[in-house]
Parts: C-alpha cells; sequence; structure tokens
C-alpha cells in the first residue's frame, strides 16, 4: 500500500535527484549544440565562407502585365493605369502612432485602415514593406514627395490597377478583378502568382484568368561585398497577359442597356451566321471598379441587399420558364414527327380537355380561336392548339426534340458560371421528384410551363439554331474560329419555313399579338412569352396587373430575329416582373434590332 | 502605499546574469536591425524588468491560491481565440480584446502553475490519480492549440507541463513505458489521421516543403553561421546580415547574426550565460520550501532551455522549424514579457524562502 502522509525528507531528496538529473541533460545537450556550432563555424568555415562569398545574386520577380480587353471595334473597354501606394516598413519607423497621426494631415486615412493596418504588422515581418493605403491622389502624392524625409520608412509606389471603362453596361460579361485569396492562391501555380496579384473572381477575368494573368519574369541583381549595386539583368522578360477581343458591339451594348429603361432583365443578341454574340446584358449593373482594390462593407451591402440584385447575373444564371417562346419549336416537333402539317387545323373552343378527364386547360383567349392551323396558332399564340400537340407527340419526343437546342443544357459558352436549368422528362422527374410523369405535365410542356427551368443564353442558342434553320453556331464572347454543326434531326426546308411564317406574322400579320413592333424597313420574326412569378396568394391570383406588387408580376419574354428572310441578328430579351412580352420585352427587342440594322454599315 | 510590500529583491546574482544577457541582445539586435529597434525593445526590457520586480513583491502562496482561477481564465480565452480570433498566416491565435494578445503565450505560465497546483498536496511521488489530473489538464491545453493550429506551440506547451510531471518524481519505469508506448502506437496514430494532419505534420517535420520558403532560410542560416569563423567577421560587419541574405534577422534568427559576426567565441559566450541561468533557477528550484514552488520554478526554467535549443538548433539546421524566438534576445515584446514575468515567479519563490527562514 502506497504512503499517504507526505514524507518531506524522502520528497526532498527526490527532487534533488531530479535537478540533478535535470542539470546532467542540459548541460549535455548544450555541449551538443556546440560542438553542432563548432562544426559549422571551425571545421566547415572555409567551405562558407566561400559560399558567403559567392551569395552576391538577388533574384525578384517582375510582375506581367494583364492583358486588355478590347470590343469586336478594337474599342479599349478594360486597361491598367498607374496608380499610387503609400507603404510602410515597420523596423524603420521611430514612432508608428506619431507617424501616422502626421501623414493624416496629408493623406486621408479612415480609423478603420489604421486599424486594420496595425493588425497586419503584428504579424507581417518588421523589415518587409507593408501597404498602408493604395490609389492615393494626385494631390496626396505630390504632397507625400514633398515632405518625404519626415516620414522615414515610409514610401510611396507606382503600381498598376484595372479599370473597366464600361463598369455597368459590361459588369456581369468582363466580371471584375481582385486580390488573390489564400484559397485561390493554394490552387495555383505558385510559379505564376504571387500574394497581392489581381486574380478574376467573376465573369470574362475569371475563365481567361490565366491567359490575361501571363507570366512573370525574374530580375538578377549581382551586389559586391559592400552591397554595392554591380549590375542588374533581366533573366527571363516577364510575358504579359493576352489581350482579349470580344465579339461585343460595344456601342449596341450600350444601346441595348438603355433600351430597358427602368425595366431589369436580361438581353442577348447573336450574330447568327457566327455565333458571335454582339451584346449580353443584364440589368441593373453594378460599378464594377469598386471591387478591384476591395469594396467597402457598407457598399458591398447595399449591392448584396439590393431588391433589384444588382450581383446576379441574369443572362447566365437567371432561370425562367420560356413560357410561349417554346411554341415555335413544339410547333415544329410537330411538323417534324408528322403528328401536323402546315394545312392541319384544329378547332379551338377555348380549352383543352384530356381524355376520360375533367380539368379543363384554358386558353387565354375566352370562346377560343376556332378552327386554326400551325402558321395562326404562332401568330395568335393559341395555348389549345399546343395543348393538342405536345400530347399527341408526347414528353419523350419533345424532351429528345428541344435538347439538340440546347434548353436546360449547358451550351458552352466561353464565361465562368453558366448555369444548366432544367429540361422537363421522365427521369428527370422520377430523379428528382421521385415521381412517375403525369400526362398534365406533357400539357403544360407545350406552352412552355411546368418543370422548365431556362436560361437567356439557352434562348439565345436556341433561337440562332433556330433562325439558321438547323446550323448550330456555337454562341461564344471571345473573337475565335468556331466548329459549325448541325442539330441531328434532318428537317425539311419547308417545316423550316412554316415556323418562320408563323414567327413573322406574329410582328406582321393582322392577328399577330407583337403587330406594334412592327417594321416598316424590313421584317422582324418573333414570338412573345410570359414567364410565370410564383409566391402569389390566393386573392393575387385575381387581381389585374397594374393591382399586383411588382416583384409578384409575370417575367416578359420575347425572341426576335430578323431579317425574317435572311437572318442576321438574333435577339432573346427577358424583361422581369413585366407582365407580358408583347408590351414590357417586344419593344426592347426592336430597339435593339433596330440599332443593329441602323449601324451595321457604318 | 504599504512599504513592506516592496521590501523583496530579485536575486542579485541571477539579476546580474540576466542583465548581461539583455545587454548583449541589445548589442546584436543594433547590428541587425539597427537604432529604432533597439529603442522599442529597451523599453519593453525595462518593463519587462518592473514586472519581474513588481512579481518578485508577490507571495509564492498568493500564485498558488489563484492558481485554478488563473488557469480557468487562460482556457476561456484559448477558446475564445478558436471561436471569434482573428486570422494570421491561416491560424488562429490572436484575440483582440483593445490590445492584440496570444493566449497560447499565457499558456506557458499557467499550464505548469496548474500542474504544480494538481501535485501540491500529493505525496511524491504521484499516484495514479494525481498523474491522471495532470495529464488530462495538460491535454486540454494541448488540443486547444493544436486546433488554432499550431502544432509546433502546442508541443511546447505540452512539453512545460510534463516537465512538471517528471519533476514530481514520477518513476523511470513509467517514463520509459510512456515512451514506448508513444513509439509503438505513433504509426497507428498516422494511419488514422486526416490528410491535411497529416501534411501539417510533414511540413512541421521537412521545412523545405514550407510555402513560406524556409528551406532557403535555413540555407542562408547556416552560411552565416559557418561564415563567421572562430572570431566572427567583427559587429555590423556581417555581410549575410547586412545585404538581407538572412531572413528575419532581427527576430527568429538573430543567433544567426550573432554567430556571423562575434563567430564560435560569441556563441560560446552566448552559451555559458544561458548555463549559468539555467544553473542558478535549478538551484533555486532545489532550495524551494514546498512542492508548488518546487515544481513550478524548476519547470518555467526547463522550458526557458527548451526554447534556447529549439531556437539555436532551427537556425543551425538540426531540428524542425518552429516559430521560436531566442529567449530574451530575439526582437518582440511578448517573449520578452512573458519570459520576464516567468523569472519574476522564480524570484518570488527564491526571496521569499530566504524571509521565512530568518
Amino acid at each position: 500500500m502506497r504512503q499517504l502522509l507526505k514524507h518531506p525528507f524522502h520528497e526532498r531528496r527526490l527532487f534533488t535527484e531530479r535537478i540533478v538529473v535535470s542539470v546532467i541533460i542540459v548541460v549535455v545537450i548544450f555541449a551538443l549544440l556546440l560542438s553542432r556550432y563548432f562544426y559549422l563555424q571551425v571545421v566547415k568555415h572555409p567551405y562558407y565562407l566561400k559560399q558567403a562569398e559567392q551569395n552576391r545574386i538577388k533574384y525578384s520577380r517582375i510582375n506581367p502585365t494583364r492583358g486588355l480587353i478590347y470590343d469586336r471595334n478594337g474599342v479599349l473597354l478594360a486597361e491598367n493605369i498607374t496608380a499610387y501606394k503609400l507603404l510602410v516598413t515597420q523596423e524603420l519607423v521611430k514612432n508608428l502612432d506619431s507617424s501616422l497621426s502626421e501623414l493624416k494631415e496629408i493623406i486621408t486615412l479612415g480609423e478603420e485602415e489604421t486599424s486594420t493596418l496595425k493588425e497586419k504588422l503584428v504579424y507581417n515581418p518588421i523589415f518587409k514593406p507593408l501597404v498602408v493605403k493604395e490609389k492615393l491622389s494626385e494631390k496626396e502624392v505630390a504632397e507625400f514627395a514633398v515632405q518625404k524625409h519626415q516620414f522615414e520608412g515610409f514610401e510611396v509606389a507606382p503600381y498598376l490597377i484595372r479599370k473597366y471603362i464600361y463598369p455597368m453596361e459590361l459588369s456581369h460579361l468582363i466580371g471584375y478583378v481582385g486580390k488573390i485569396s489564400p484559397e485561390e492562391f493554394s490552387q495555383q501555380d505558385k510559379s505564376l502568382y504571387s500574394a497581392g496579384d489581381y486574380f478574376g473572381k467573376t465573369g470574362l477575368e475569371k475563365y481567361h484568368e490565366i491567359s490575361l494573368h501571363g507570366i512573370p519574369g525574374q530580375l538578377i541583381t549581382e551586389i559586391n561585398a559592400q552591397g554595392k549595386q554591380l549590375s542588374q539583368e533581366i533573366k527571363d522578360p516577364p510575358v504579359n497577359g493576352k489581350n482579349l477581343n470580344l465579339t461585343i458591339d460595344i456601342k449596341l451594348q450600350q444601346a441595348s442597356y438603355q433600351a430597358f429603361g427602368e425595366e431589369t432583365g436580361s438581353a442577348i443578341a447573336v450574330h447568327i451566321e457566327t455565333g458571335e454574340i454582339l451584346a449580353m446584358v443584364s440589368k441593373p449593373g453594378y460599378d464594377t471598379n469598386q471591387f478591384i482594390n476591395g469594396i467597402s462593407h457598407e457598399n458591398f451591402k447595399l449591392l448584396a441587399e439590393s431588391t433589384d440584385k444588382p450581383l446576379f447575373d441574369r443572362s447566365l444564371k437567371g432561370g425562367y420558364e420560356p413560357g410561349s417562346t417554346i411554341k415555335p419549336y413544339i410547333a415544329l416537333a410537330g411538323l417534324y414527327h408528322k403528328i401536323i402539317s402546315e394545312d392541319f387545323t384544329l378547332f379551338s373552343n377555348g380549352y383543352f380537355q384530356l381524355p376520360n378527364q375533367e380539368r379543363k386547360y384554358h386558353d387565354w383567349k375566352q370562346g377560343g380561336h376556332g378552327k386554326i392551323n400551325v402558321v395562326d396558332a404562332l401568330a395568335e399564340s393559341v395555348n389549345v392548339f399546343f395543348y393538342d400537340l405536345a400530347y399527341k407527340l408526347g414528353i419523350d419526343k419533345i424532351h429528345d426534340f428541344l435538347k439538340p437546342f440546347t434548353f436546360g443544357q449547358i451550351t458552352g459558352i466561353d464565361t465562368a458560371g453558366e448555369k444548366k436549368g432544367i429540361l422537363p422528362s421522365r427521369s428527370w422527374k422520377q430523379a428528382n421528384r421521385d415521381m412517375i410523369w403525369f400526362p398534365g405535365e406533357t400539357v403544360i410542356t407545350g406552352i412552355g410551363q411546368g418543370y422548365f427551368v431556362i436560361t437567356p443564353v439557352q434562348m439565345a442558342q436556341a433561337l440562332s439554331i433556330l433562325a439558321a434553320k438547323g446550323r448550330v453556331a456555337p454562341i461564344h464572347l471571345v473573337e475565335q474560329e468556331q466548329t459549325v454543326s448541325q442539330i441531328p434531326m434532318d428537317i425539311s426546308e419547308k417545316d423550316w419555313n412554316t415556323v418562320h411564317k408563323g414567327m413573322t406574322h406574329v410582328i406582321n400579320a393582322p392577328n399577330g399579338t407583337a403587330k406594334s413592333i412592327k417594321s416598316d424597313e424590313y421584317l422582324i420574326a418573333g414570338k412573345s412569352g410570359t414567364s410565370q412569378v410564383y409566391g402569389k396568394s390566393e386573392e393575387d391570383i385575381y387581381k389585374k396587373i397594374e393591382e399586383l406588387p411588382k416583384r409578384l408580376r409575370n417575367h416578359a419574354l420575347f425572341i426576335a430575329f430578323a431579317p425574317a428572310d435572311q437572318p442576321e441578328i438574333a435577339v432573346v430579351v427577358v424583361a422581369e416582373h413585366g407582365a407580358s412580352g408583347t408590351k414590357a420585352a417586344a419593344p426592347i427587342a426592336k430597339k435593339i434590332i433596330d440599332y443593329y440594322m441602323h449601324t451595321k454599315n457604318e | 502605499m504599504n512599504k513592506r510590500f516592496f521590501t523583496y529583491m530579485p536575486d542579485p546574482l541571477l539579476m546580474f546574469l540576466l542583465l548581461l544577457l539583455l545587454v548583449y541582445g541589445l548589442v546584436i539586435l543594433y547590428s541587425a536591425g539597427g537604432v529604432v529597434l533597439v529603442e522599442k525593445q529597451a523599453v519593453r526590457i525595462v518593463l519587462g524588468l518592473l514586472t519581474l520586480y513588481v512579481i518578485t513583491q508577490i507571495r509564492p502562496e498568493r500564485f498558488e491560491q489563484f492558481t485554478p482561477l488563473i488557469f480557468f481564465g487562460t482556457v476561456v480565452l484559448l477558446i475564445a481565440v478558436l471561436v471569434v480570433g482573428s486570422k494570421a498566416k491561416g491560424a488562429q491565435r490572436w484575440l483582440d480584446l483593445g490590445i492584440t494578445i496570444q493566449p497560447s503565450e499565457l499558456c506557458k505560465i499557467t499550464l505548469p502553475m496548474m500542474v504544480a497546483w494538481v501535485f501540491r498536496h500529493a505525496s511524491l511521488p504521484p499516484s495514479w490519480k494525481h498523474i491522471i489530473i495532470a495529464f488530462v489538464t495538460i491535454g486540454i491545453c494541448t488540443a486547444l492549440i493544436y486546433m488554432q493550429p499550431d502544432l509546433g506551440t502546442a508541443i511546447l506547451i505540452a512539453t512545460s507541463g510534463l516537465f512538471v510531471v517528471f519533476l514530481a518524481g514520477i518513476s523511470w519505469r513509467f517514463i520509459g513505458g510512456v515512451t514506448l508506448i508513444g513509439l509503438l502506437v505513433s504509426p497507428i496514430v498516422w494511419h488514422f489521421m486526416h490528410d491535411y494532419q497529416k501534411q501539417r505534420v510533414l511540413m512541421f517535420l521537412n521545412p523545405e516543403s514550407d510555402p513560406l520558403n524556409y528551406g532557403w532560410n535555413i540555407i542562408q542560416s547556416k552560411i552565416a553561421i559557418g561564415s563567421g569563423g572562430f572570431w566572427g567577421k567583427g559587429w555590423t560587419e556581417g555581410s549575410q546580415t547586412q545585404l538581407d541574405f538572412l531572413p528575419e534577422h532581427s527576430t527568429d534568427f538573430i543567433m544567426s547574426v550573432l554567430s556571423e559576426e562575434f563567430g564560435f567565441i560569441g556563441v560560446l559566450l552566448l552559451f555559458i550565460l544561458y548555463l549559468c541561468i539555467i544553473l542558478r533557477c535549478l538551484f533555486i528550484a532545489q532550495q524551494a520550501k514546498n512542492t508548488y514552488n518546487r515544481l513550478l520554478s524548476g519547470a518555467l526554467i526547463l522550458i526557458f532551455f527548451v526554447y534556447i535549443v529549439i531556437n539555436a538548433g532551427m537556425i543551425s539546421g538540426v531540428l524542425p522549424v518552429v516559430g521560436v524566438p531566442l529567449p530574451l534576445v530575439s526582437y518582440g515584446g511578448t517573449s520578452v514579457l512573458t519570459l520576464l514575468a516567468s523569472f519574476g515567479i522564480i524570484t518570488s519563490i527564491h526571496s521569499h524562502k530566504k524571509l521565512i527562514q530568518q
């Protein structure tokens, strides 16, 4: 049994024994360490002395210049301008606080800036310069230059900053750069990047990051034993980032942005033959220049919490129901599968019913359109015609036909952040809803409702395929050769013409739903649509559009190409909460097409 | 003011040795970083010495009495760092309470205090019960610091606690057994570790893989030491230091500066000073009047010794890279203050013992 009482004498002896052991360990380890120093300093002294004498070469990095971005006509869209920053080297500063308060008289320094600086100084090596403030004004630079001698340890250094010339119109398209984050840095080649470098955060700046960034060079400085610089030689010159030449026409881009007026939404204009995107707008935009050197917390909050969602890229990420804009494709599917012909007619009494079912699928026109063929069904946007056609086609044929048009698919547009959306099918529903497909769902798919979620870029790609009669020129933003292909269905010229005719009637026939945008100069073919906004309460459903709050109104869609007989330009417009495609979206599309047609020969 | 309160003089011999070391450090710092750094460091040293003097006046019984409270406070701060601390170089170590503090520094004193407190009334060698309590205490601190994540400091802190257990007279059989089990278990632990944890351990053992280019730093440091030779290149004459080849030369690598400019003789002098300080403190520990005082003073000086070994070993390329400054010589406020405070505890133990005996 252990002793429970303390034995002072025994314990002291035990402790003394441990102290003696400690002394022995300390002496032995010190002796070992000393022998290491003896080895380095006496035995290997000649070797290291030679090393020190040869130690006269210093390597430093030369930063590459980031590539510029131009529009299709060589107009500069993003550039690098020289700015000045204030740096501090901690070990040269006598009294940081007093220097900073003196500096405040010539350079604007906020509380936030000085407190983050002090936080950073805690772990920044004291001999390494640290940024106090970026983007000094010309006045600040000049005044600092005059009083420089008073601020030992502080210096002003030039550097390049990114500048966007059309920040609002191109906010989502070009995106913006910011300082590379530790996470981004850890995933990149260390020879290419160093802390503080720019890194594309969104849009084309992100997608083309590596090519825009370039490759850093190396500078060799030779010094003598007294530290005097003997020579300086560029070992590897930096390879500057490649410039990007966009397919965008900045004037058309500006015109498209302005065409929205107060509305929000997305517009895309595609040159049909080449797939070149001439304009791609997501409105509202935001000032991307604010983000380059880190946006302030308040400003970011304003943007992030705005109900207009300016940070959201509607063109690539906005998911909408196609609504009636899907009808030309459904008509084409019906013609292709020989379910209808140009001469086929259907009698519409205002609603459609599935065999042996009670539920009525209504038309927008009470009492119906009477006896109607496919061209008029497109011109008047007859729901019953397409309910019937969709039901006869069945969901499998609809899905397989729409897929090559890129609905609910990644189009592969050359920029970052594209969303996939949903093209409804039996297998999709089984996988995502764990339910079988119901015939009623096929019916509403015929008018672009139900599970559909598609993006404006998908609508633009599909429309340019439709306008080019099956020829697929991939839509793109940066000038480069594209591989043109054909959709896999062999659709006859006659069927294409029938659908084009129907779309031309939408605008140009007396019974067309969008005859208000008819042009006297050239023929426009198009189709309007409404994308439902959910979240309405029971009583909201019966209110008139004007009585509904704006955020609950449906989105207005319009797709159009022109000239109808020799299509050149395809335009897709989504006017959010615009309620009706013909009222809100069609005039915007008209303005864009007008601008293109009037300026194309300039 | 109570006159009697300020009547305890710190041990003159130890103070003499410490002052010699501090002055020696400032002389090297002048060469490494210039007059501005010397001025700043001198202010911190004066503050540290004042702290030491004030702590000397406190009776060791007071430390003992408040140990659980102080330790509890440290643990709360360590948890706070994990929850709200600010990130520096990817690890959370700092806590901003008006001034930024690093609770793991505090732990270097408060953990040995707590473990000594656990053994204060135990009959030594300690029973299993006390050993287990001690290990749990050490485990809590170590785990919290490891999670920051700061593997290097976590190991150091654990060591400071283990020194107390060692001094408490734990049997050699136990020490041998634990070492053996540790060697056997480590491959199994390695097998079950996450990849990022393995990465962390590898980085610790192999600085060449460090993104901050510590491999290059160590080469430059070895050149500085070796080229210094037996007599050194002379004060402020070291080319490695003055031409900026040597990294962080006023903080972690200050001994490379000393080695380059004062040579092997300078290194020898530094080691003799350190050795004298350690021996004096171990003597004080041996003379201390009760278990708590003995264990605490002994552990504090042994961990001081470990810092010297790690720093001197790291810069000469025989030990892995841990960001440990050279005690009382490297530039930096936190380290000097914490160390002089722990010397204050040692001198307090010494001074109060004497008066009781009279």
